[in-house]
């Protein structure tokens, strides 16, 4: 028997196996889901929706900012919600593929160098009752993006929340605000400005940092027309509220430098502030992966590779829609999302050997080029919106809100306050102490000032935390390494993760800590008794074959204590 | 050609903590590490200083206590750990260990149910009770590792980050540089304390280090409720509560695997994440519902014994070799202090040595890891044809 306490013969027992999974049914998944299934492909279509409501108050996967109405907690309305307010989970449904609402995934996990037990690529599933393994054959991720969030004073307030927070209450009808400033004119703000008026809400203004408002001038006015009035050179000073909730936002006028000028203050009352400067592609499972992935700020950020089908690095695992690229053009229009589903159902289908190539080229060839337009870098356009609110705000604000570290935290690369440490040599220490040392490195800024390291898994200060570095640095924020992803991508408690299919051999040969029997025998004892031998690091491991690796530790000459 | 009277390779903890221990002795020391200080097992473990079973046991619980205001940087270290039984048997280890304890004269008190409750108010029904040890403890060993770079440099160390070492240099018997991605570095003496690849740089003067590779992971919940003690382990893990207040536990199976060069091995982590959880789950009923928002996996080298390796050789004498052989951040204070006066004195003042020695593999034969039964041996027949070599699958 090999090391009976290694992973060998412990490998996750698997719930299904499926040709295709696909991950989000937005656009794209659906598109993709429908092309493959029309091939003759067995597709699994999962999507988060209708969202676990206890995710939703930590801002999973959206900057929800607290604004869900109590309809939001009420399982059976959602799923109603959900199924009418995306007709493609229908259509998916009618042409025979498993539809899966109300299931995230958590992690992705695939044999390597490192790892060689398990029977083949799974995902980790789950709902809000428990957690499973679902094995596939090709792979596409269709996760959409997430809200880009740059705080200012006042931002931990509940009612300050995204776009894409925004859209999904707003969608499901469950959103709890009725006056909203939206800060941000391009297209996404617009967008969210227009919809939240079809919702029947107060739009009490459009914020933009910039002297130049950015969308579409007609629909500009359009909304000017209905009410809704424009702050152009204008930041945030303050979000207030006296009781955690914002009841007003504080603008403040900027000269051409992005300064404030005193005296210009405005205070609007308003329940809701919602970030609509962008979005950045979901790519953490892609990362989990390990897909490749560069830099490009005309995308939105970190964005996968891929080839002609639309396939990522990662074996059998293709990228569609919003997460391979987005960009402000792209919000109103799911066409290009669509396409590349389409394109990327039809690549899995081709290899899954269900269509043909030459069908497959044909199709590739009436869909044309499929890829998001490159559009401007959006980056500095961010780098705007924080110059500003450093300027107006300055350095006390929040940078990452879970963990509570300051702007000043983050570049002093300080501990965190809990621990009440002051020294001399700590207060010499900061990001430009560190830099001397090597390039930025964000994790190792995690783990120093612990930004990003909080219960939202850095979804709402990802972005800002690099834009802040690299500001700092002097260095473009494409040079800031993506810091790491790891699963599970969604926080789920320890009785959902609990693994009610374990098998026994997992169950039974615990150690833990490699048992091998001699490691944490005391040095001062001359002999080497199996039954004692875990003594100190035996913390409960059922398993009991000590004894026979010590013989055989024996046996092996030169191996024993000498 | 630019070097320092020591070159230590590896800045994890047991590297940082050698070139501190030498550069407060006045030492001219540099640091080379390929990634980032503690990025590999220094930066990825449970954080517990509960070792007494070491030759270097004594002199870890002595300088615990001592660490933040020796190093002038937070390590977050705090005192003590408790231990919870959940059955007859871990009782039973529990008071075994209290009395191997005793005979060095470290305090262990017995916990009711209801003692260990008021203390770990988590835990459930399915507690039978526990030990307080007065002894051992835990640090945060992602800021005690820049604790020691940072107090290195204050003292005029060096450290060189994202410099991989490419070969070591030899004349006349003696280490006298290594080469590196940045360029040649000079050396009078060297350490080569490099976790997985140590056997790998120890190969390249020759001697020959065993060492097993290995994956293992870790979890992470969000933050509860801070306990008075942080140090709880039991069923099967070991871990802590940090000060922040998130539960960080490890164990169960590891994986054996391959570092055939000097680039970071993947580490990936698994679906080991819902084990662990159910454990954890298990240990502290009362923490059912938190939420995990993290895993890690780190690599980790094992020797046949388990032991660590911490010796000067005979030949070339100016190298040090250490490797906590997994075992290694609790014991870095007192490891650091041995291996600086390894290389000063040319043997360690405060403990006896002896059972860490490398002589004591000399005769290991290379397929120890085989014969052990750690992996399985390879498949003759597949050799034969010729299939194992030059595949990809070799290795």
């Amino acid at each position: 028997m090999i090391d009976p306490s290694s992973v060998v013969g412990k490998a996750p027992p698997i719930e299904r196996r499926v040709p295709f999974v696909v991950v989000g049914a937005g656009a794209a998944g659906v598109a993709a889901a429908l092309e493959a299934v029309r091939a003759g492909v067995e597709v699994m279509l999962i999507d988060e929706n209708p969202l676990d409501p206890d995710l939703m108050a930590m801002d999973v996967p959206h900057y929800f900012g607290q604004r869900m109405s109590l309809s939001a907690r009420n399982r059976a309305l959602m799923l109603e919600r959900v199924i009418e307010a995306n007709p493609g989970l229908g259509r998916a449904d009618e042409a025979g593929v498993d539809v899966q609402l109300g299931v995230s995934v958590w992690g992705a996990f695939r044999n390597g160098p490192t790892q060689r037990e398990l029977a083949g690529p799974v995902l980790g599933l789950a709902n809000e009752e428990r957690s499973w393994l679902v094995r596939y054959d090709r792979l596409l991720i269709a996760a959409g993006t997430r809200d880009v969030v740059l705080g200012f004073p006042g931002w931990q307030k509940a009612g300050v929340m995204g776009a894409n927070g925004l859209a999904s209450l707003t969608r499901h009808r469950v959103f709890a605000g009725r006056q909203l400033a939206v800060l941000g004119s391009g297209p996404l703000g617009l967008q969210t400005a227009r919809q939240a008026l079809e919702a029947g809400l107060e739009v009490v203004a459009v914020v933009e940092v910039t002297a130049e408002l950015r969308g579409d001038p007609v629909e500009t006015r359009r909304l000017a027309d209905q009410g809704v009035r424009f702050y152009p050179s204008h930041t945030v000073q303050e979000a207030s509220g006296r009781t955690g909730e914002v009841e007003s936002v504080t603008l403040i006028r900027l000269d051409a430098d992005l300064a404030p000028i005193a005296g210009s203050e405005t205070e609007i009352a308003c329940d809701t502030i919602c970030l609509a400067l962008g979005l950045a592609p979901n790519v953490e499972l892609l990362a989990l992966l390990g897909a490749t992935l560069r830099f490009r700020s005309d995308l939105g950020g970190f964005v996968p590779e891929t080839d002609g089908w639309l396939g990522t690095s990662a074996p059998g695992v293709f990228a569609a829609g919003d997460c391979t690229g987005v960009h402000e053009a792209l919000v109103a229009d799911d066409g290009v999302a669509r396409g590349q589903g389409r394109l990327a159902g039809l690549g899995a289908a081709l290899s899954l050997g269900a269509v043909d190539r030459a069908r497959a080229e044909a199709v590739r060839t009436e869909l044309g080029g499929v890829g998001a337009r490159p559009s401007e870098p959006v980056h500095a356009y961010w780098r705007h919106w924080l110059r500003s609110s450093i300027r107006v705000g300055g350095l006390e604000v929040y940078a990452c809100q879970c963990e509570e570290v300051t702007r000043r935290e983050l570049i002093g690369v300080q501990p965190p306050r809990y621990l009440g440490w002051h020294s001399a040599g700590m207060s010499a220490r900061g990001l430009g102490t560190l830099l001397r040392d090597g390039p930025i490195n964000q994790d190792q800024i995690k783990r120093l000032t612990r930004a990003g390291m909080g219960p939202c898994q850095g979804r709402r200060c990802r972005e800002q935390v690099a834009l802040f570095l690299a500001e700092e640095a002097g260095v473009p924020v494409g040079q800031i390494p993506l810091p790491s992803f790891r699963a599970p991508v969604r926080p789920l408690s320890l009785q959902v993760l609990w693994p009610r299919d374990e098998p026994e051999a997992a169950r039974d040969h615990w150690v833990s800590w490699f048992g091998i029997p001699t490691q944490f025998t005391p040095h001062w004892t001359s002999h080497v008794d199996a039954s004692e031998t875990t003594v100190f690091m035996g913390l409960g491991g059922e398993s009991q074959h000590g004894g026979s690796s010590v013989e055989k530790q024996r046996e092996l000459p030169g191996t024993g204590r000498g | 050609m630019p070097g320092a009277a020591v070159v230590v390779i590896g800045g994890g903890v047991t590297g940082l903590s050698a070139a501190w221990w030498l550069r407060r002795a006045g030492v001219d020391v540099l640091v080379l590490e390929r990634d980032i200080v503690g990025w590999h097992a220094s930066g990825r473990n449970g954080g517990g200083c509960t070792h007494i079973y070491s030759p270097f046991g004594l002199e870890e619980q002595k300088l615990w206590p001592q660490m933040d205001e020796l190093l002038g940087y937070p390590t977050e270290h705090q005192p003590n750990r408790i231990r919870v039984a959940l059955n007859e048997h871990q009782l039973t280890l529990f008071r075994r260990a209290g009395e191997i304890a005793a005979q060095r004269g470290f305090r262990t008190d017995f916990l009711s149910p209801k003692e260990l409750k008021e203390l770990v108010p988590i835990v459930g029904d399915n507690a039978l009770g526990g030990t307080y040890t007065h002894y051992g403890g835990h640090a945060n060993p992602q800021r005690t590792i820049q604790a020691y770079a940072w107090a290195l440099q204050d003292l005029g160390g060096r450290l060189l980050q994202n410099t991989t070492v490419t070969g070591i240099q030899l004349r006349g018997g003696r280490v006298t540089g290594v080469e590196t991605t940045r360029g040649p570095v000079g050396a009078e003496a060297l350490v080569i304390a490099a976790g997985t690849q140590t056997g790998l740089l120890a190969a390249m003067v020759g001697a020959r280090v065993p060492l097993a590779p290995a994956r293992v992971e870790m979890i992470v919940t969000e933050p509860m409720p801070l306990m008075t003690r942080g140090g709880v382990d039991g069923n099967g893990l070991y871990g802590r509560q940090a000060l922040r207040g998130n539960l960080i536990y490890g164990g169960g199976p590891h994986e054996w695997i391959d570092v055939g060069d000097m680039g970071a091995p993947e580490l990936p982590t698994s679906p080991l994440t819902r084990n662990l959880a159910r454990r954890l789950a298990e240990l502290f009923p009362g923490a059912g519902h938190l939420r995990v928002i993290r895993s890690w996996a780190g690599a980790v080298e094992n020797t046949p014994d388990g032991l660590p390796i911490v010796d000067r050789l005979a030949s070339p004498d100016n190298v040090v070799v250490a490797t906590m052989s997994s075992v290694g951040f609790g014991l870095s204070p007192a490891v650091g202090k041995a291996i600086s006066e390894l290389v000063i004195h040319g043997a360690c003042r405060f403990a006896d040595l002896g059972s860490v020695r490398l002589s004591r593999f000399a005769d290991t034969p290379p397929d120890w890891r085989e014969c052990q039964g750690w992996v399985p041996a390879p498949d003759r027949s597949a050799l034969d044809l010729g299939v194992l070599e030059g595949s990809p699958a070799a290795g």
